[in-house]
């Protein structure tokens, strides 16, 4: 796997290496992650699927740099990131990732353009003018031009869930992690935030992770990880019956 | 974040439970508004004694019998009298050993009735030299002054004062009336000018010849000069002899006294400036006391802030793990919820002195229980107070806002 890493031209954004995450209960620890090794390529779209319990979520905070590996490595964007301290992780989510939740997340007292500026305020760098043209690009780009000042309250699942999204976008992160993204929404609503993701990675280059448990949109990614036990135990790509042509899913890292 | 962007964050938040911040805020108000309103009353009251002491005139020295400290005189205190004679005070105008003091006053006070016709009032009787107005910075309104011919002469004549004259005359004017004074009758020769205001005040008294208060008041025996005085008043010949006269007065009292060396004063020497400043002292404590009373409140005010801010990181416990996972530092939390404590605490603050300070300026002359209350406005203690608002934001905000920068981020989104 070394030669192959080394024959690679691009880095890729995700490199778990033999990652295993536990957890102390008392008296005794519980393997969440046992010695994953998982890559993901800079464009691809991939599903991880699993029962509850099987390591999922444990496996998205940890891309997500919200949590960090008990042993193992992992390379983000070739940065080693499992022994960051927690300053330079919050660095990390603020600039390099996208993250979308399953409950939205967003500050319900604030408007859905203050919500898309929130991660440029805590990095820093922008007067407010360009923080919030960033942002309006963001929610420009999730179709939502329209509703700048409203309150989460005032807006749709969908929309709220595409709020939740600009805000994973207004970084301009190479990676977006969606943890359930369709996991409070209707079936419209779902294909609708479904789209969005496809359309991200088709034309702006996103790399896109899922974590879900619907079959219906894993399927609709291009490359499905199941979990199991917190081990993987199937790592296939998707065929399409619309057949796509670019398909750059990579078959590998058991 | 920056300091803009973080002042932004916390009003925000702080604006979004207007009914809380409100009553947070209102505990800092009162802590700190009765801060300033008790330090202004106290300062006020320390401001007007000094005034009123030095009205006296600040080259007046009083003599009193009896040692500094009686704790030990039941062993006898070495046979001294322990008492002031009039021929002590006589003795205390001495060119000689007494070359700062300008002039002698001894009183003996009394307490009695005055009577005219159906009208009779209690009054403070001073029986007196004809140096006493002197002394006493006062002056006569109508008639005239005690003379020491009338000291001589033992005469029953009375000096009233303003009060003790409009209780038993009314406007009229008293001089020559014949009234009662504990029964026996004297002629009023003279009305003392009112001296409302001082600390001293000369108004319900009435002053007679302190002979006359010997001999036929309290119906004693003896030579003249063996008439014992409860006080001598004595001016130095200037403010800046004051000291040279007090040591002047202790050599003369020792000797006449017969005093020992290694004996103590039988007799305390009171300067004005030592009346200014036990007075002040005490005054000192009263503001320290009310001060602190006021800084209780303050503290109450203070842990209000604290129980609200730990409510606050509890609910917003959600908030906090979205601002981590899109970002935020440890660090940005913990300043976003001490700049909220600090902000509310300074708000309180600001509006606290504001209302001390109307409290203290709409109070000031106000008639509280009989007293007159007067207050001292002082910038530095509502500078002091705005610090302290300040310190208390940040004492009391620390430890929720740690508690909100420590949460997991993970449970923290988890957190329903």
């Amino acid at each position: 796997m070394t030669t192959t890493a080394s024959t690679r031209v691009t880095v890729p954004v995700i490199e778990l290496s033999n990652v295993s995450r536990e957890f102390r209960m008392g008296t005794h620890v519980v393997t969440a992650l046992d010695g994953i090794n998982l890559i993901i390529e800079r464009g691809e779209m991939v599903a991880i699927i699993g029962p509850s319990g099987s390591g999922k979520s444990t496996l998205m905070n940890t891309l997500g740099c919200l949590d960090q590996p008990s042993s193992g490595s992992f390379m983000l964007n070739g940065q080693d990131v499992s022994d960051l301290s927690d300053d330079q992780l919050a660095e990390t989510r603020s600039r390099q990732l996208g993250f979308v939740f399953q409950s939205y997340n967003l500050l319900p007292r604030e408007t859905a353009l203050s919500n898309v500026e929130l991660p440029l305020k805590y990095a820093g760098g922008l007067s407010g003018y360009e923080r919030r043209l960033a942002a309006r690009t963001a929610l420009d780009r999730v179709g939502l031009t329209e509703r700048y000042d409203h309150l989460p309250m005032q807006m749709s699942g969908g929309e709220q869930q595409r709020v939740g999204i600009a805000r994973a976008l207004v970084q301009n992160p190479a990676l977006i992690l969606a943890d359930e993204p369709t996991g409070n929404l209707d079936t419209n609503s779902s294909a609708e935030v479904i789209e969005m993701l496809r359309s991200l990675n088709e034309q702006d280059g996103k790399t896109i992770v899922v974590v879900t448990h619907d079959t219906e949109v894993a399927e609709a990614m291009k490359r499905i990880v199941v979990f199991r036990d917190g081990r993987i135990v199937d790592d296939r790509a998707v065929v399409h019956a619309s057949a796509d042509s670019n398909d750059n899913t990579t078959e590998s890292n058991q | 974040m920056n300091l803009v962007l973080l002042l932004s964050t916390a009003l925000s938040s702080i604006g979004t439970n207007k009914l809380r911040a409100s009553l947070t805020l209102l505990g800092i108000v009162i802590g700190v508004s009765s801060v300033i309103a008790m330090m202004a009353v106290g300062r006020g009251a320390q401001v007007s004694v000094t005034a009123r002491i030095s009205d006296l005139g600040t080259d007046l020295i009083t003599v009193r019998p009896g040692a500094q400290a009686q704790r030990f005189a039941f062993f006898g205190g070495g046979g001294n009298s322990d008492v002031l004679s009039l021929e002590d005070a006589f003795a205390l105008k001495d060119d000689v050993f007494a070359p700062d003091v300008r002039l002698i006053a001894p009183e003996n006070s009394f307490s009695g009735t005055a009577a005219f016709g159906a009208e009779n009032t209690f009054v403070n009787g001073v029986g007196v030299t004809a140096e006493y107005l002197e002394a006493r910075n006062l002056v006569i309104a109508s008639g005239r002054n005690i003379s020491n011919v009338d000291v001589e002469n033992i005469s029953t004549v009375a000096v009233l004062g303003s009060e003790t004259s409009k209780t038993l005359f009314g406007q009229r004017d008293p001089v020559g009336v014949t009234i009662k004074i504990s029964g026996r009758e004297f002629t009023v020769v003279g009305v003392i000018k009112s001296q409302q205001g001082t600390i001293f005040n000369p108004d319900s008294s009435v002053i007679v010849p302190i002979t006359t208060v010997h001999y036929r008041l309290n119906n004693e025996k003896g030579l003249p000069d063996s008439i014992s005085v409860s006080s001598i008043n004595v001016l130095a010949t200037s403010e800046s002899t004051v000291d040279d006269a007090r040591l002047d007065i202790a050599t003369v009292l020792r000797l006449r006294h017969e005093l020992a060396a290694d004996d103590d004063d039988d007799f305390q020497i009171t300067t004005q400036q030592d009346t200014i400043e036990t007075l002040e002292g005490t005054q000192g404590t009263f503001v320290i006391l009310l001060g602190s009373i006021a800084g209780i409140s303050l503290l109450v005010g203070g842990i209000g802030v604290m129980n609200i801010m730990l409510v606050s990181v509890t609910e917003r416990t959600r908030e906090i793990g979205i601002r981590r996972a899109v970002g935020a530092k440890r660090r940005d939390i913990l300043l976003q919820f001490v700049t909220e404590a600090v902000l509310m605490t300074f708000g309180g603050g600001i509006i606290g002195v504001l209302t001390g300070w109307a409290i203290a300026y709409f109070g000031n002359g106000a008639t509280v229980a009989g007293d007159v209350i007067e207050t001292a406005i002082e910038t530095h203690i509502a500078v002091i107070a705005l610090v302290v608002s300040v310190a208390v934001g940040l004492f009391f905000g620390i430890y929720p806002a740690v508690r909100a920068a420590s949460l997991n981020p993970i449970e923290a989104l988890r957190h329903e």
